[in-house]
């Protein structure tokens, strides 16, 4: 009669397998929370586990973009390490996610750069701000008012609207192929609607019932990052709003920048620009406090470096926009620009190319979630 | 740290951190005493057997929190009645199920989040409210509480004996790292759960047997506690040879396997032994009420093993299981693959089959598609088992608590030759016995935790003001 029958447990792959292939893992995982089901309360990722018995590839690449790594299902979790088990679901979840990311980019390998690298993110920016002085040099114009005097609104186009048209094209060809490895179907009104309900609440961070998530505190729960996440994301829409009204009133009405505090661009840019920075850098803050191993640690550097031309991009707006009339108009406008042009251009391979994704994938929930 | 915890004289000292121990802690250190909490396992494994949990069952008149319903104090009652057999204290039980209604919201302000009962339980929704993220987010709130309060906590640190002088306890012997240490209490509330992770002291009640057992808990309940003091005649409840199993998943580890490997394919299978044969009624009641007695009835057959067969038509039926079941294109080969005979496997399917009957099949409730003249029949769910592929799972007894405890009072006292003892209170599965002398209620050893711990906490801090 043996006394230990500890059994040859599929599931309990020895540690060497685990983590080899970050898909298997992650369904070694799942298939363990299926069977247990305590964190349905969580988020949207348990009700779409226990709507399934078996899982392939494609699902586990959907419930890794539908995670929104609130960490509430590792802490509460009776197998996480050092139990054998080793459930540690927002790791696995997110090395599944940020490989996905890679394997949708398109033109593929540039998200691998970016996503791991926060060195090559500044590069990128370096690399932004000195082709904004190259063109602040070259191209000066003769004439013009406000920003203009320093480089004409034709030039600006010609820079910007492919550089805000390329990024939209690419994650375009991303999401196609999101769509298609998660076997989406066609996408009706009801679907969009619940997903953006979700995504402006940021359903998924606010820990259900928990009314919070686990982050810069370990197991305590907390809104701090809910919030800053809230603060970036609106704050992003309206600086973007104000960049759309500007080119609406440019071209609609005939009345080009500078715009008095008073407008349209400057009522959406001056909070929205105030929101992203403060939000950016205290996302940033939080990340220094809360455990790496909880999320993807290959890619906290370029999730890191991310999270920082972010807050340069708003801070920067917002100090060139005070500077207003001085001498550190032109170098503010190249710094400024120049972060703008490193954040669009790199969207498609970094940590911002997670909005589509995320947002694919609530689609793509609230279709699994239809009767 | 042993020198501070040497050095001071503490109000009050609870053993064991799991659900009754922390509610203990809070209460008594809310009412200003001057608490320590030992726990025996490191901190990752903190929290004993209440980390595994996922609800309590909670009396209420009106729909509460996430409660459904009413759930009022005789029909809570009558289903304690139902599954003891009447072996209960019905002073004691009363109390904790009408005590139960207060502790929800007390939870609620001590950090607990509930969540709707889980998909595969709606029974349950009227009656146990469910934890979000289970018990061992439970735990954690309770821990975060306690921390808040000023209370001090020691891992790693078994208490090894407890030293009764003249009714009255003068200290505790703990090792902390390897090191014994001797720490002072003027009041003490025993919180550190069963012995059923004490595979000899299981063995000395259930028989060599129990060594097969799994242990679906914490390996940190090892009785030490509730051993000391009985041997120091403490007034004890409960049967030694009683527990609580039921039939788990073979493959699961000795200990700490949790809710995890529950297996729940029985009603639609055909049961077999080591050496092929049934021998009982799978389709007896539907799953909930008959889960609990399969654990007995596989410790009852040879080597404590036992095989569930079902068919491809079956496979969707119940819960996702922890581990893939095995699985195979003719009975013979799947009886090949769990390690017993497949032409016996075969001639008991055969028989099986032969002895069904035509009518309709119903998985959701008893069918009434019962077998005819079969030994022993199967009374409901006996459809043939035919269409492959054949799968196969082994089950193991696996052990969730012991109900041997030391006997309390409706103050949680403990007392010794029928006398209280002066300065000793027990609260949780230590002294569930009390309550539930034998079978189990779904949710009531986190009720009876909570209840006790509360009282326990509330009278040790009571008593040291
Ligand atoms: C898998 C599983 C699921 C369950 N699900 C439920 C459920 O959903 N609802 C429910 O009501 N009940 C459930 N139970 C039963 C429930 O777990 C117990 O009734 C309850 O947790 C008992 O709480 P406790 O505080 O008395 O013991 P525990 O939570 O086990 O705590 C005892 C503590 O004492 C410590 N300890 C032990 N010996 C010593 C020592 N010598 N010195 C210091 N510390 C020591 C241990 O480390 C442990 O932390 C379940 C049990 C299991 C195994
Ligand atoms: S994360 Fe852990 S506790 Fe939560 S459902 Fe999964 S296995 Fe269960
Ligand atoms: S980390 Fe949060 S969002 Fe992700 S699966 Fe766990 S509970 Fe859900």
């Amino acid at each position: 009669m043996s006394l230990d029958f500890r059994g040859e447990a599929p599931v309990a792959l020895s540690p060497e397998e685990r983590g080899q292939d970050a898909i298997e893992e992650a369904r070694r995982q799942v298939q363990i929370c299926n069977a247990c089901r305590y964190c349905e309360g969580y988020c949207s990722v348990f009700p779409a586990i226990t709507r399934e018995r078996a899982f392939a590839d494609g699902d586990i690449t959907q419930l890794a973009n539908l995670c929104h790594n609130c960490r509430g299902c590792y802490y509460a979790c009776q197998y996480a390490e050092p139990h054998d088990f080793a459930v540690n679901l927002p790791r696995a979840l997110a090395e599944v996610r940020s490989e996905s990311w890679e394997r949708f980019a398109w033109p593929r390998g540039l998200a691998g750069t970016f996503q791991r690298s926060g060195v090559a993110l500044a590069a990128a920016l370096v690399a932004g701000i000195a082709a904004l002085f190259l063109a602040l040099a070259a191209l000066a114009p003769a004439s013009g008012e406000g920003f203009y005097a320093y480089l004409s609104h034709a030039a600006m186009v010609a820079i910007f609207a492919p550089a805000f048209l390329f990024p939209v094209v690419a994650l375009g060809v991303g999401v196609r192929r999101y769509w298609h490895e998660t076997g989406g179907s066609p996408v009706r009104w009801a679907h969009l609607k619940e997903a953006a309900l979700d995504a402006g609440r940021l359903k998924n961070l606010s820990g259900g019932p928990a009314q919070g998530c686990n982050y810069e505190n370990g197991d305590r729960f907390g809104n701090a990052r809910r919030h800053a996440h809230q603060a970036v994301l609106w704050g992003f829409l309206l600086c973007f709003a104000s960049t759309s009204s500007g080119t609406v009133l440019h071209y609609v009405f005939d009345a080009p920048a500078p715009y008095p505090l008073w407008s349209l661009p400057k009522l959406f840019g001056v909070p929205g620009g105030v929101l992203l920075t403060v939000g950016a850098f205290a996302l940033a803050w939080l990340k220094t406090k809360a455990d790496p191993e909880l999320g993807a640690p290959s890619r906290w550097g370029g999730e890191m470096a991310f999270v920082l031309l972010l807050g340069l991009t708003g801070l920067s707006g917002l100090v060139l926009y005070a500077a207003t009339g001085t001498a550190l108009v032109p170098a503010l406008l190249a710094l400024h620009l120049g972060a703008v042009l490193a954040l669009f251009l790199t969207t498609p391979y970094s940590k911002m190319a997670h909005g589509a994704y995320r947002f694919a994938a609530l689609v793509r929930d609230a279709q699994g979630r239809a009767p | 740290m042993n020198g501070t915890l040497e050095s001071t004289l503490w109000d009050v000292i609870v053993v064991g951190g799991g659900n009754a121990g922390l509610c203990a802690a809070i209460e008594a250190a809310e009412a200003g005493a001057r608490v320590l909490v030992l726990e025996g396992a490191p901190e990752p494994y903190r929290g004993g057997n209440s980390r595994h949990t996922r609800n309590f069952r909670c009396k209420h008149e009106a729909p509460l929190s996430v409660l459904t319903g009413a759930y009022q104090e005789d029909e809570y009652f009558d289903d304690l009645i139902r599954v003891t057999g009447g072996k209960t204290d019905e002073a004691l039980a009363r109390m904790t199920i009408r005590t139960s209604e207060e502790c929800l919201p007390w939870m609620e302000r001590h950090g607990v989040a509930f969540q709707p009962s889980l998909s595969g339980t709606l029974s349950l929704s009227r009656t146990n409210a469910f934890f979000l993220g289970g018990g061992k987010a439970l735990v954690n709130a309770y821990y975060n509480t306690v921390e808040d309060l000023g209370v001090t906590v020691a891992y790693e640190a078994e208490v090894t004996h407890v030293a009764v002088e003249d009714g009255r306890v003068q200290g505790l012997d703990v090792t902390i790292g390897g090191q014994t240490a001797r720490v002072e209490a003027r009041a003490l509330v025993l919180a550190s759960g069963g012995f059923q992770a004490n595979l000899d002291w299981l063995a000395s009640a259930w028989g060599e047997a129990a060594r097969n057992f799994l242990i679906r808990g914490t390996p940190y309940n090892r009785g030490a506690v509730l051993r000391d003091m009985l041997d120091q005649g403490a007034d004890s409840v409960g049967d030694p040879t009683q527990c609580h199993a039921v039939a788990i998943d073979g493959r699961a580890p000795k200990f700490d396997g949790g809710i995890a490997t529950r297996l729940d394919c029985v009603p639609f299978s055909v049961v077999v032994n080591r050496n092929g044969e049934r021998f009982y009624d799978e389709g007896e009641d539907v799953w909930p009420k008959r889960y609990a007695i399969w654990g007995r009835l596989v410790a009852a057959q040879p080597e404590q093993v036992a095989y569930a067969i079902i068919d491809a038509s079956s496979l969707e039926l119940f819960m996702p299981s922890l581990y893939p079941p095995e699985r195979a294109d003719t009975i013979e080969g799947l009886g090949q693959r769990l390690g017993i005979s497949g032409p016996k496997l075969r001639e008991t399917v055969d028989a099986f089959n032969t002895a069904c009957r035509e009518g309709a099949f119903t998985p959701t409730e008893l069918d009434g598609l019962a077998t005819e003249g079969l030994d022993p029949p199967k009374t409901n769910w006996a459809r043939p088992i035919v269409e492959p592929p054949f799968y196969g799972y082994t089950l193991r007894p696996g052990v969730t608590f012991t109900y041997l405890g030391l006997k309390v009072d409706e103050t949680a006292r403990v007392s010794a030759g029928g006398a209280r003892l002066g300065n000793v209170w027990a609260a949780g599965e230590i002294m569930a016995g009390s309550i539930l002398g034998q079978g189990y209620l779904a949710g009531f050893g986190m009720t009876i935790g909570t209840v006790f711990g509360r009282i326990a906490g509330q009278e040790a801090a009571a008593h040291v003001a």
